[in-house]
């Protein structure tokens, strides 16, 4: 009986992995530029990145502010290894650079999580944040490893092919970083599943009950931290891969807040939230990016709002909607939901479009003309200001009546009978 | 020896410049248990702030403008973001302060550009205050000097001798009994807030003429002011003043003695390489003080929190 529940509960848990694998396979084939797969391509790397600092944040509690050192430090040997490589005193197939740059990573989190992990909270955030300028500022003083300034590259087409594979295409490039993303994300769900992983919960939860188990919440910590290096080690090696090329911005506190903001977006309390996260921000960067150059301020106020309001993430608001589906009141929250839609996104536009406006006259100046959704208009005359104007202060307006009544619909599609509320 | 004289008064106004921040951000951290990483972010929007006003009316009535105007926003966003993030816990009150940095970074890129801009010193204090053997110190950097002493002075005032000081005095050591007692300490902990904000926008006020304003130097200065609240102690002020003035002394020392790492090996009794560009150990033959010295602070940061965790002068545990 028992071996016939776990032969089932293996080949019932073994399917998201085989979709995923599937989808993996499928999607150069969907999106075909040249464009989309670069896109891709980064979306894996990032995913990785993220989902190894969730291991620290979601699932150990431990907020680090330099995260993208140990991806950088895994990247920046990567490249050493490709050049390496190129020159022949090393023989190593390409696909298992990863693996290196992992190890590096490793070792790296290995000596400093030695002293950094034996406190949580403020004093961790602090020797991670003082690490992380340590060695964004070093970047510029030794030269030999971290190239200065212009950073150090390599050539990924130079190592020993691989059945016949030598990297030249992107597209070859998406399935190597593909095939890491899935086994990396599978190792992390393992290591999520080990009494470490189930322990840094606890450790992150309540760390004196946790000690008095019988587990040292320092040795936890350290052993999350390692791993969430080592993760971070794969996906600097991917990045090494795929730009071939690594410098002082991949590591410095700018790239951490990045981790940081695609991790909290996704969600940090879920396994899979950083996925999700990965895939928006990194979408958010390249096709925003090329619309706007403010989109840093707009991910920059969507994630404060985030933080603010919703603290779960984004995949903590799809599991907030179970609650309802599964009581069966689902079809309270159409109406409220519905009539809200169109004043927020009148407000959205509008408020978007008066800020760029702004923009536009304060650091165009000397260009008449804008283009805005598509649309091209005079930044002097009145009626684009006098236009977004109103669909801010109106569509704020109505947004705020009807979000009364979206509270409302909620209490009354959460509400569960001889709870308090 | 003149060198040296200059550079303890160089060093001094640096320090205390660093004081002015790092005091608002221990005032915080003590009261709400938060350390302010947005902190020198406003330090920025202050000098931006100044820069605009003085614009328009002239340089001191930013100086007694903008301040306010960054305790009123300070306040506003303990009261509308901070307090609602707080219900959350610790972690995710880092994450906000550390978000709000980048944003108000974007922001003041968003309206000021991302150049700097010209705001300068007034004329009327556009003269060399004295000089000392060969060198000079401009009257501004004694303005500079007299008005952080002033602060410093007057918030040493408040806290020791007035009654609100007592609160605040208080409300560091037993917030729960101090509200028993029937006083507001939300209220305390905003206005906290907003005064720690103030006083780290005058520092902007009266450092954006000398280090110059543009969109980089909070993040310059930024990370520089967690190190000294750090390795001065989390929430001990006389550990914060220290620090600041140790780690002002430190890096001002570093930047105007050139000296080499050549010159120690080569007194070491090594031979200096011929082709040092292309030799295999050439940073470190090329390695000078002013080089290293921007790193210094956060040497001294990991090695106070790896041997003394509470930092030099700090009791409380973190």
């Amino acid at each position: 009986m028992t071996n016939y529940s776990m032969k089932n509960g293996a080949i019932s848990s073994s399917v998201p992995w085989i979709i995923s694998a599937v989808i993996l396979i499928i999607l150069p084939f969907i999106f075909t530029g040249g464009g989309s797969i670069t896109i891709m391509n980064q979306i894996g790397i990032t995913i990785v990145l993220a989902m190894s600092y969730n291991m620290l944040l979601g699932q150990g509690g431990m907020l680090s502010f330099g995260h993208a050192v140990y991806m950088g430090i895994g990247g920046f040997v990567a490249v050493h290894v490709m050049n390496i490589v190129e020159n022949e005193y090393l023989w190593l197939p390409l696909p298992l650079l990863p693996l290196v740059g992992g190890l590096v990573g490793l070792g790296f989190a290995t000596i400093i999580g030695s002293f950094s992990t034996r406190k949580a909270g403020t004093v961790f955030a602090m020797i991670s944040l003082g690490i992380g300028e340590l060695i964004a500022a070093c970047c510029i003083i030794i030269t030999v490893f971290f190239g200065g300034e212009e950073g150090i590259s390599g050539d990924r087409t130079m190592a020993p092919p691989t059945f016949g594979i030598e990297f030249i295409t992107q597209k070859e490039v998406y399935f190597l970083i593909a095939f890491w993303v899935l086994l990396s994300t599978f190792c992390m769900y393992l290591f999520t599943q080990t009494p470490v992983g189930k322990m840094a919960n606890a450790v992150r939860d309540n760390p004196e009950r946790a000690e008095f188990v019988g587990y040292s919440m320092r040795w936890v910590r350290y052993v999350s931290f390692c791993a969430a290096g080592f993760f971070a080690g794969i996906a600097g090696a991917l990045f090494a891969i795929n730009y071939e090329i690594l410098t002082e911005q991949n590591l410095n506190l700018n790239m951490s807040f990045q981790v940081l903001l695609a991790t909290y977006i996704g969600g940090v309390g879920f396994f899979l939230g950083p996925v999700f996260g990965a895939i928006l921000f990194t979408l958010l960067q390249t096709v925003i990016g090329l619309q706007t150059d403010l989109w840093a301020l707009y991910t920059g106020i969507v994630f404060i709002l985030m933080v603010m309001f919703l603290p779960t993430g984004l995949t903590g608001l799809f599991a907030m909607h179970l609650i309802p589906l599964q009581l069966g009141r689902f079809g309270l929250l159409i109406k409220p939901y519905s009539k809200i839609f169109l004043p927020g996104l009148v407000f959205l536009l509008g408020t978007i479009a008066l800020i760029e406006l702004i923009n536009h006259v304060r650091h165009h100046g000397e260009e008449q003309f804008m283009t805005l959704f598509w649309i091209e208009f005079d930044t002097r005359a009145f009626l684009p200001w006098i236009l977004f104007s109103l669909m801010t202060i109106v569509g704020f307006y109505l947004s705020r009546i009807f979000a009364r009544e979206v509270a409302e619909a909620w209490g009354e599609a959460t509400y569960i009978e001889g709870e308090r509320r | 020896m003149d060198l040296f004289v200059i550079n303890i008064i160089d060093g001094l106004i640096y320090g205390l410049l660093l004081f002015m921040l790092s005091s608002g951000l221990t005032l915080i951290f003590s009261m709400m248990g938060v350390l302010n990483l947005s902190h020198a972010a406003f330090y920025m929007l202050g000098a931006y702030l100044a820069y605009q006003i003085s614009v328009i009316t002239g340089f001191w009535v930013g100086l007694i403008v903008a301040p306010i105007l960054v305790t009123i926003l300070g306040a506003g966003v303990e009261r509308y973001g901070l307090r609602r993030v707080h219900q959350y816990g610790h972690v995710p009150e880092l994450i906000f302060t550390f978000g709000l940095f980048f944003v108000i970074e974007e922001l003041v890129q968003y309206i000021w550009g991302r150049s700097m801009v010209n705001y300068s010193s007034p004329e009327s204090l556009d003269f060399i205050a004295f000089s000392l053997a060969g060198g000079t110190i401009p009257a501004y950097k004694v303005f500079m000097l007299l008005i952080s002493v002033g602060i410093f002075v007057a918030l040493y005032y408040v806290l020791a001798r007035t009654r609100i000081g007592m609160i605040i005095q208080a409300a560091l050591s037993y917030p729960k009994t101090v509200e028993a007692l029937g006083h507001n300490v939300p209220l305390v902990f905003m206005g906290v807030f907003g005064v720690g904000t103030g006083l780290a926008g005058l520092a902007g006020v009266i450092a954006g003429p000398s280090l110059t304003t543009f969109p980089g130097m909070a993040f310059l200065l930024g990370s520089i002011v967690f190190v000294c609240v750090v390795v001065g102690g989390l929430g001990s002020l006389s550990g914060a003043f220290i620090a600041s003035l140790l780690i002002g002394w430190l890096q001002t020392f570093a930047a105007s003695y050139n000296v080499g790492a050549a010159d120690i090996l080569i007194a070491m009794g090594y031979e200096f390489p011929k082709d040092v560009y292309y030799h295999p150990w050439r940073d470190l033959w090329t390695l000078t003080l002013p080089q290293i010295g921007p790193i210094l602070p956060y040497i001294l940061l990991i090695l106070v929190l790896v041997f003394k965790p509470n930092g030099l002068f700090g009791k409380r545990e973190t």
